[in-house]
C-alpha cells in the first residue's frame, strides 16, 4: 500500500495552526491539519481581541465575512484596591474607520471562520483527533505523526506543530521542555449576556464600538496576574489570570472565588447587572516572555504559536503572535517546497530568522526582563501600588478643607512610609525591565 | 465540589468517555502538597479530599487547561492525557 506523504501537518486549528494551514494551502501545499475538538474553536479559549493586522497579512478583506464583534474605541487601564480603580482611559472617533484595526471576537465562532477558509484554500482538516506523538525516521528526522485514530499514521515532509500552551506531543517527544508554574497564567472566564442596548448604554458606545478594560491590583490578591473585561455585541467577556505557581503556593483561594470577588468589586458590578452567565471556561497563558521561548525548529519539526510561548504579557498580546509565527513557518516551508529543499533543521533556520526580522521577537527582546522583575516584585506591583494610587487619588480629590500642600505631603509621606528607598529602586528596576 | 463551580460548570457542554477518564491520580498514602493545593486551584474544582487526606478526582467537569499536570509534573501523582478526539469540553464560545 503507498502511503500519502503530504506536504505538511498542521498540529492544532487555533489562530497559529489556521494561519499556517491556510498560507501553506493557499500556496498549493498539500495540507493535512488535525484538531482534537469537534470544530476548530471547540477547545480554544481567549479574552478575545482579534488584531487586524496579523489577519489581514493573509486575507485583506476578512472584514467582509468574519465573524466580529465590536472595533475598540476605547481602551481603560485601571490599578483597582479593594474599592475602586485609578486608571487611564483612551478613546478616540479616530477608531470609527474603516479598517479598523481591533475587534472583540467570539473565539468559537471566529475559529470556526478561519478554519473554513483553511479547507476553501484546499487543506484536508481531520476533526475530533488527537495526535499522540510524533513518527521518526531512523536519522530521528520528524516524518509524521500518530494519532489516536486506527492506523498507522500520517506522514508529511514537516510537522507544524500548532498545539497550544499545553502541548503535549511537543514535550512528550522532547522537543522541548516541561512548563514552569512560573511561566504559565491560569485564567478563569465567563460570558455573560445582556442585550444590546444595556452593554451600549453602559458604556456609552453606539453601533459595533466596544470598550475593553485591562486591570490589575488587589483583585489578584497581591498575586501576579491582570483581569479583563471585554465589550461584545450581545455579550461581555470578563476575566481573572494569576501565575500558577502563584496560586498553587499562596492558596489563597480558588480561580473562581477570584472572579466572583472581581465580578461583585464596586468598579465591575454595575457593568454586569442583570446578565446571564452562558459559559465558563479556562486556560493556561504563557507568560514566561522571552526567555521562555523553547526550540523553535528541527529537523522535520517547526513550532508556533503559544506552543513556542508567543505570548506578549505586557501588552496583552497573543493571536497576533500566533497567527504572524503560523504564516512565517508556513512561508519558510513553502520557500523549501518550491525550491525542492528537504525540511532539517537547519533550511528550517530561515523561519527563526524571519521571526527575527519581524516584530515578534522585537517585542519579545523588549520585555525579556519583565518576568523576572514581576516574580521579584510581585506584590509590591499588584498590592502595594495599587492602594498607594488610589489612596493619591483620594487625597487629591477630597475637599476637606485642609491646604493642597499639606494634601502634596501626605501623599509623598504615604509613598515614603511604605516604599522608602524603595521607590527609587522599583523606578530603576521598571525602566530597566521595560528599555 | 462546591456549588461556587458547580453552577458555573453547569453552563458548559461537554461529551464524557464514560469509563475512560483522561486523568488519574495514583494510588497514595499521603498527597504531596502539590497535589493537595490542586483542591483549591482546580478551575472547575474536579480535585477534593476524602477522610483519609488522599486527593480524590472526577475528570467529568474539566476544561483541559493543563494546570494540574504542570503543578504535578515533578511529583508523579497525576498521569495527564488529552481525552480521545471528538471528547471532552466543547466550548460554545471560547
Amino acid at each position: 500500500m503507498n502511503k500519502i506523504v503530504f506536504d505538511a501537518i498542521v498540529v492544532g486549528a487555533g489562530p497559529a495552526g489556521n494561519s499556517a494551514a491556510y498560507t501553506m494551502a493557499n500556496a498549493g501545499l498539500n495540507v493535512l491539519q488535525i484538531e482534537r475538538g469537534e470544530y476548530s474553536g471547540s477547545k480554544n479559549v481567549q479574552g478575545a481581541i482579534l488584531y487586524s493586522d496579523a489577519l489581514e497579512q493573509m486575507i485583506p478583506d476578512f472584514r467582509e465575512e468574519a465573524p466580529l464583534e465590536r472595533h475598540i474605541v476605547e481602551q481603560r487601564i485601571w490599578m483597582m484596591d479593594d474599592r475602586g480603580h485609578t486608571g487611564m482611559h483612551h478613546r478616540s472617533d479616530d477608531y470609527n474607520e474603516d479598517l479598523p484595526n481591533r475587534y472583540t471576537i467570539i473565539r468559537a465562532q471566529f475559529d470556526k471562520w478561519f478554519n473554513r477558509q483553511v479547507r476553501d484554500a484546499g487543506a484536508t482538516v481531520l476533526y475530533e483527533t488527537t495526535v499522540t506523538g510524533l513518527i521518526r525516521d531512523p536519522r530521528g528526522q520528524v516524518i509524521g505523526v500518530q494519532t489516536d485514530r486506527e492506523g498507522e499514521g500520517f506522514y508529511a515532509n514537516v510537522v507544524v506543530l500548532a498545539e497550544g500552551v499545553n502541548g503535549l506531543v511537543g514535550q512528550r517527544s522532547g522537543l522541548r521542555s516541561e512548563l514552569r508554574p512560573e511561566d504559565v497564567a491560569l485564567a478563569v472566564k465567563e460570558m455573560h449576556f445582556l442585550p444590546q442596548e444595556t452593554i451600549e448604554s453602559r458604556f456609552n458606545i453606539t453601533g459595533d464600538e466596544g470598550v475593553v478594560i485591562e486591570a490589575m491590583g488587589t483583585i489578584t490578591e497581591g498575586m501576579i496576574g491582570t483581569a479583563f473585561l471585554y465589550t461584545n455585541r450581545e455579550s461581555i467577556s470578563i476575566g481573572i489570570g494569576c501565575l500558577v505557581s502563584e496560586l498553587s503556593r499562596v492558596g489563597k483561594g480558588s480561580p473562581y472565588q477570584l472572579l466572583d470577588r472581581l465580578k461583585a468589586h464596586p468598579s465591575i458590578r454595575g457593568l454586569l447587572e442583570g446578565s446571564e452567565m452562558k459559559e465558563y471556561a479556562a486556560h493556561l497563558i504563557p507568560e514566561g516572555g522571552y526567555r521562555a521561548i523553547p526550540e523553535l525548529v528541527g529537523d522535520g519539526w517547526v513550532c508556533v504559536g503559544d506552543a513556542g510561548h508567543f505570548v506578549n504579557a505586557v501588552h496583552r498580546e497573543g493571536s497576533n503572535l500566533a497567527m504572524t509565527t503560523g504564516r512565517l513557518a508556513a512561508e519558510t516551508i513553502i520557500s523549501l517546497n518550491k525550491r525542492g529543499q528537504a525540511c532539517t533543521k537547519k533550511a528550517l533556520g530561515a523561519y527563526r530568522q524571519r521571526l527575527e526580522d519581524s516584530f515578534v521577537m522585537k517585542d519579545m527582546k523588549k520585555y525579556k526582563d519583565v518576568p523576572r522583575m514581576l516574580e521579584k516584585q510581585g506584590s509590591t506591583i499588584m498590592d502595594t501600588y495599587p492602594r498607594l494610587m488610589n489612596g493619591a487619588a483620594q487625597t487629591w480629590f477630597r475637599v476637606d478643607g485642609r491646604d493642597k500642600k499639606a494634601k502634596e505631603n501626605e501623599i509623598v509621606k504615604a509613598a515614603w512610609r511604605v516604599r522608602g528607598l524603595g521607590l527609587l529602586g522599583d523606578a530603576v528596576k521598571l525602566a530597566r525591565a521595560w528599555r | 465540589m462546591s456549588d461556587d463551580v458547580e453552577n458555573r460548570l453547569f453552563q458548559n457542554r461537554y461529551v464524557v468517555d464514560t469509563g475512560k477518564p483522561h486523568i488519574h491520580v495514583t494510588p497514595h498514602d499521603a498527597p504531596s502538597e502539590e497535589l493537595k493545593s490542586m483542591v483549591h486551584v482546580c478551575p472547575a474544582g474536579c480535585y477534593s479530599q476524602n477522610e483519609h487526606g488522599q486527593v480524590e478526582i472526577v475528570a467529568d467537569g474539566c476544561m483541559e487547561c493543563g494546570t494540574c499536570r504542570v503543578v504535578c509534573q515533578n511529583t508523579g501523582e497525576i498521569q495527564w492525557n488529552y481525552p480521545r478526539g471528538g471528547f471532552g469540553v466543547l466550548f460554545k464560545f471560547g
